[in-house]
């Protein structure tokens, strides 16, 4: 082979390259700002992260967090994942978040990408824990699972046991795990440990996760219960028309006759 | 010794880890396969706790696929916990041990050496080798077994027969010992007869429960879910909870009580002084139904002789002295009372006054039905046969108790604690049906029943499980056999007692289990053993019901039944070997048989020939054992057990015929006509009361129980300066017992992998220690390095942590002591002194 040939061999194959380098760049881009539009339900960011399109203006795909993670359950997005390349995510089912007191992947963050300002693990909103399907749930069929609670680092406050009458047993209660908003962090462990197959509960993105109920209307109880008291002036009290011996209970509605129709002092019976 | 103990411990941890990593599902495609395919169903009792759900098992292709909570139960009406959810896949971890397996080294035998697949042939000879020395150089107190409140009835039954009457020996004890000594002997000194008078109807129709520590909500779940909804159906419906942490039980409470540790002996006084003192007494009750009683005091902790404080303690040398008591009229009663005032109670239980209060006054309500329940908290204490007695003495001044609703209720950890363990008569001092070793005319009939010579039986009682460990490493009991338990793994104060014990090279340890546990680990020979629905089976729950199952699926490899072991190795014996001449000559026709036809092919237990087990259905199934041994075993040796129930010194006990127990979901025996019995000791209710008499209770022959006058007296261990923290051991909803089944399946391993030890974030914050950091957790006796957890299911005070036991990678029993209840022999897992420090 001459020396020309080697080189315009080697500038086709150059060429060639390029090309393909230029065009993989540009599927990479494509993909890139595809995932940076959406992030998918079952991938969440660290706690203390931005809003996805702040976090990922604010985020230089350091891997710091990453690095610092004891529990090594975060990792950075690689370039086939629909997750924005180099930064950091979790997925509950494989490894949830451990919740660390003190958050050493928010720490570690040089950028504020995840927010400094987070200092109480309990205040970080990962997503938020929600029971998907009642039909297969254990615990909605009367069996006594509650998984979910009992790993829930905030059980009692962000997974609560709702009890209820099992119909269909007639002597059983139903212990129903009720998610709270309010104090889930969506770490996920709840998702992790639920037992079935494939889990009934998940941690979702706020956005999918949360209805709301609209500003028209309030829920009674609940405001009276901010109050303190009722809004209006409270009920009167009230007075009923009852034979002899029974007593109304307001609270169950119930009628049940006094345990004896008789005073304990015989006077009282015979001065009536 | 070659394996120190070093190494023990690394390699435990690694073979757990490797079980807990290595396992797989039995095969979801089998599952799915199957649900196309038609499954066939059979009903059984749930392998784990002792509510006794029955269960259905699906089976496919000589595979259980699936469960199902059995809807026609009277028990679960078709519910299951999360173990229970999980029961097709406990029969499939891939560590399933198929094989016997002997230590060797170049071939022959060797205490030091490693194990070695050898044949069922090679591993009898050898046993019955070193069980035949043993009993020729030092007689039968050298040899000895530990059983199961898992056994099955008939299991215990083979068991108790070989040792007692076969060996001679009266060295066998189950892990029930651990689990509800206590409560059999308190049942035993108040009532005069074992395990409760009410059953589980109790929870619905109680107004209120009392909860003695138990964390119901977690060990018990299906039961739970009955109270619960209770509480939340019948108006007026109060929980009261006591324990000396917060558990999750505590989410339904409506009076809480977190004392300190042992003072719930206070409590239970001042409920009674409260009582007393304020017109709760039913007077016509305990005039007619009760003895008062002054207990002995000073009775020692069952610790070693050479311990301090046994040194000290007075009334700890005999047992007469033990359980010793004097008459005692009510005025003395009230007045030995009085020093239980609610100030002092307050004080020195740290339990609010108004919480004391309103529990007290829940039993003063003379309308209020109430029922106890208890478990481990007040079993497994150094006075647990007190704080039971004393908890009895509440329901009698009261009167409230043996009517629907009302009385004591002891719950079971085991599913056959009660049928076998205790029923059985599986432990060191009993025989079946409430008999006991210590009375000849209760020994005259065992042997009657069992053809035997008079004197056969041994009159002294035999070593209890802590005692066993004790003996092993003195070297006094040599040739040692453990079945259906992981003893290492569940008995106090390992490091001290039970490893060096097991590895005492005088002794020869056989352990018999489906699994590689820290137990089997510790053995000389290992035999591999059928579980569960391997085989037919029964079990007894903690109401008194007796529920039966048929061989569902064939045993992995070479597994064998326990009974299948039990008979097998009873073959290998000569009379002559065991007996002594002039036992013999009582029995002259006995000359020349093996124990295998004394005491199995004996006229009796072989009545029953070869037949076809099937189900209403027409389907067929197994008897390896039948098969084995040429006639219905099952059948043969319940029968001849029913006879205890049906003819023994002890009334009370009878049992159905052993066709009745395959056609239903289990009956409450006393069975008399075939009809159950609800509530024992009361008329109407319980066909053993005589007419007129309202309530009897026939355990004492004046058909009266005891209320005994028993003092506070401090635990063995409490913290000080150094050792400055309680440790209180206990279980959790997803794993049961030591974990060797649950730890198996993939997905409550994953819910639930480590033991973590749960402490107040202030005790964790003082000792530098946070959430999910390591720490060492160390007594005088050795430490163990868990996680720490400072949210979750269990919220202890300061002072006091919680550390459960199912984790073989973190054993707890290495820091635990082995102080027991001197009256019942049981240990005190609740209570020892340890220190926390980062790790």
């Amino acid at each position: 082979m001459t020396k020309e040939e080697k080189a315009r061999r080697k500038f086709i194959s150059d060429t060639i390259k390029t090309v393909c380098g230029v065009s993989l760049l540009g599927m990479g881009a494509g993909l890139y700002s595809n995932s940076a539009s959406s992030l998918p339900a079952d991938i969440l960011r660290p706690p203390g992260a931005l809003k996805e399109n702040d976090f990922l203006s604010a985020c230089i795909r350091c891997g710091l967090c990453v690095r610092d993670c004891p529990y090594n359950m975060l990792f950075l997005g690689k370039p086939e994942q629909k997750v924005a390349t180099g930064t950091p995510y979790f997925i509950a089912r494989t490894k949830p978040c451990e919740m660390c007191d003190d958050i050493p992947c928010v720490k570690a963050c040089p950028t504020g990408a995840l927010d400094h300002s987070l200092t109480n693990i309990d205040d970080s909103r990962m997503g938020l824990a929600v029971l998907v399907d009642q039909e297969t749930c254990l615990a909605f069929l009367g069996l006594r699972c509650e998984v979910c609670y009992q790993v829930c680092p905030i059980a009692d406050k962000a997974i609560t046991l709702e009890k209820q009458h099992n119909i269909r047993s007639g002597r059983h209660s139903l212990f129903l795990p009720r998610v709270h908003s309010d104090y889930c962090t969506g770490c996920g462990k709840c998702e992790q440990a639920c037992v079935m197959a494939e889990p009934a509960i998940k941690i979702l993105p706020h956005r999918l996760a949360k209805g709301h109920i609209g500003d028209h209307y309030r829920l009674g109880w609940q405001e009276k219960e901010k109050a303190g008291g009722s809004l209006v002036s409270p009920d009167a009290k009230r007075e009923y028309n009852l034979p002899e011996g029974v007593v109304y209970d307001y609270e169950t509605g119930g009628v049940t006759e006094k345990d004896s129709p008789f005073s304990k002092n015989p006077m009282d019976t015979l001065n009536k | 010794m070659k394996l120190s103990r070093r190494d023990f411990i690394k390699n435990n941890a690694i073979a757990s880890t490797a079980a807990v990593a290595g396992i797989t599902i039995p095969g979801i495609s089998v599952v799915e396969a199957g649900s196309k395919t038609e499954l066939r169903w059979d009903k059984a009792a749930c392998r784990f706790c002792g509510t006794g759900c029955s269960v259905l098992v699906g089976t496919h292709k000589g595979r259980v696929v699936a469960s199902q909570g059995d809807p026609d139960s009277p028990v679960n009406r078709g519910l299951n916990c999360i173990k229970g959810y999980f029961l097709s896949k406990i029969m499939y971890g891939k560590d399933r041990l198929t094989k016997p397996l002997l230590r060797k080294t170049d071939g022959k035998y060797d205490k030091n050496g490693k194990f070695e697949e050898v044949s069922w042939d090679e591993a009898f000879t050898v046993m019955a080798d070193k069980f035949k020395t043993t009993l020729k150089e030092k007689g039968p107190t050298a040899v000895g077994m530990f059983g199961s409140g898992q056994w099955t009835v008939w299991e215990g039954y083979a068991a108790a027969k070989l040792y007692k009457a076969g060996f001679r020996s009266n060295n066998i004890d189950p892990n029930a010992r651990h689990c509800m000594a206590s409560a059999v002997a308190g049942f035993m000194r108040t009532f005069g007869a074992d395990e409760p008078m009410g059953c589980y109807d109790d929870l619905e129709n109680a107004d209120a429960f009392v909860l003695w520590g138990p964390n119901m909500a977690e060990m018990h779940p299906i039961l739970w879910s009955r109270l619960t909804d209770r509480r939340l159906t019948h108006k007026g419906c109060e929980v009261h909870v006591m324990s000396t942490y917060k558990h999750r039980s505590f989410e339904l409470s409506d009076n809480d009580l977190i004392f300190k540790p042992q003072t719930d002996l206070i409590i239970a006084n001042y409920i009674a002084n409260y009582v007393v003192q304020n017109g709760g007494v039913n007077k016509e009750f305990v005039e007619k139904h009760v003895n008062l009683r002054l207990g002995n005091t000073d009775i020692g902790y069952g610790l070693r002789p050479e311990h301090p404080l046994e040194k000290k303690a007075k009334n700890n040398k005999k047992r007469k002295d033990t359980v010793g008591s004097k008459p005692m009229t009510f005025e003395e009663y009230t007045k030995f009372l009085s020093d239980y005032d609610l100030d002092s109670t307050s004080e020195k239980t740290g339990v609010p006054k108004e919480n004391l209060l309103k529990l007290a006054k829940l039993f003063n309500d003379p309308k209020k039905k109430i029922t106890s329940y208890w478990t481990m908290g007040m079993n497994q204490h150094t006075r647990g046969t007190w704080i039971n007695n004393l908890v009895y003495n509440i329901h009698l001044l009261t009167g409230k108790i043996s009517e629907p609703g009302s009385g004591p209720f002891s719950l079971t950890g085991q599913p056959s604690a009660c049928g076998t363990a205790r029923e059985v008569g599986t432990f060191a001092h009993r025989l079946p049906a409430d008999l006991v070793v210590m009375k000849k005319p209760h020994r005259d009939f065992s042997e009657k029943v069992w053809k035997l010579p008079e004197g056969t039986i041994p009159k002294k009682p035999g070593f209890h499980a802590v005692l066993q460990n004790r003996k092993l490493k003195d070297g006094k009991l040599n040739a040692y056999w453990v079945q259906c338990t992981n003893n290492m793994q569940a008995a106090p104060n390992m490091n001290e007692e039970s490893y060096p014990g097991y590895r005492n090279p005088k002794n020869f340890i056989v352990v018999s289990d489906p699994y590689p546990t820290v137990t089997a680990m510790a053995a000389d020979l290992i035999l591999p053993t059928a579980m569960w629905t391997e085989k037919e089976g029964a079990y007894g729950n903690a109401e008194r019901r007796t529920q039966f199952w048929r061989e569902q699926v064939q045993a992995p490899g070479e597994s064998k039944s326990d009974l299948w072991q039990v008979m097998e190795f009873s073959k290998r014996f000569k009379v002559e070997e065991v007996w002594p001449a002039d036992l013999i000559a009582k029995k002259p026709e006995y000359a020349g048989k093996t124990l295998y036809e004394v005491l199995y092919k004996n006229g009796q237990v072989d009545k029953y020939p070869t037949q076809e087990v099937k189900d209403s259905r027409g389907n067929v199934y197994q008897n390896h054992e039948m098969a084995d041994f040429g006639f219905y075993v099952q059948k043969g040796l319940y029968e001849e057990y029913r006879i205890f129930g049906l003819k023994g010194p002890k009334k009370g006990h009878d049992l159905a015929e052993f066709d009745a127990y395959h056609k239903s979901r289990g009956l409450r025996w006393p069975v008399v006509d075939g009809k159950e019995t609800l509530w024992r000791y009361r008329e109407g209710y319980d066909p053993f009361v005589k007419k007129g008499a309202g309530v009897e209770f026939y355990g004492y022959k004046d058909g009266k129980a005891k209320i005994f006058a028993l003092p506070y007296e401090p635990p063995a261990e409490s913290p000080d300066k150094e050792f400055d923290l309680w440790l209180c051991t206990g279980r959790v909803l997803e794993h049961w017992h030591s974990g060797s089944m649950t730890q198996r399946v993939p997905e409550l391993y994953r819910a639930v992998p480590d033991a973590k030890v749960f402490m107040h974030p202030d005790d964790a914050k003082a000792r530098k220690l946070r959430r999910g950091m390591k720490a060492k957790i160390e007594s005088r006796r050795g430490f163990i390095t868990v996680n720490v957890e400072t949210r979750g299911r269990n919220k202890p005070p300061k002072g006091l942590v919680f550390i459960p036991w199912f984790d073989a990678r973190h054993l707890v029993n290495k820091l635990t002591l082995d102080a027991t209840c001197p009256i019942s022999k049981e240990t005190d897992f609740k209570k020892c002194a340890i220190k926390i420090s980062k790790a």
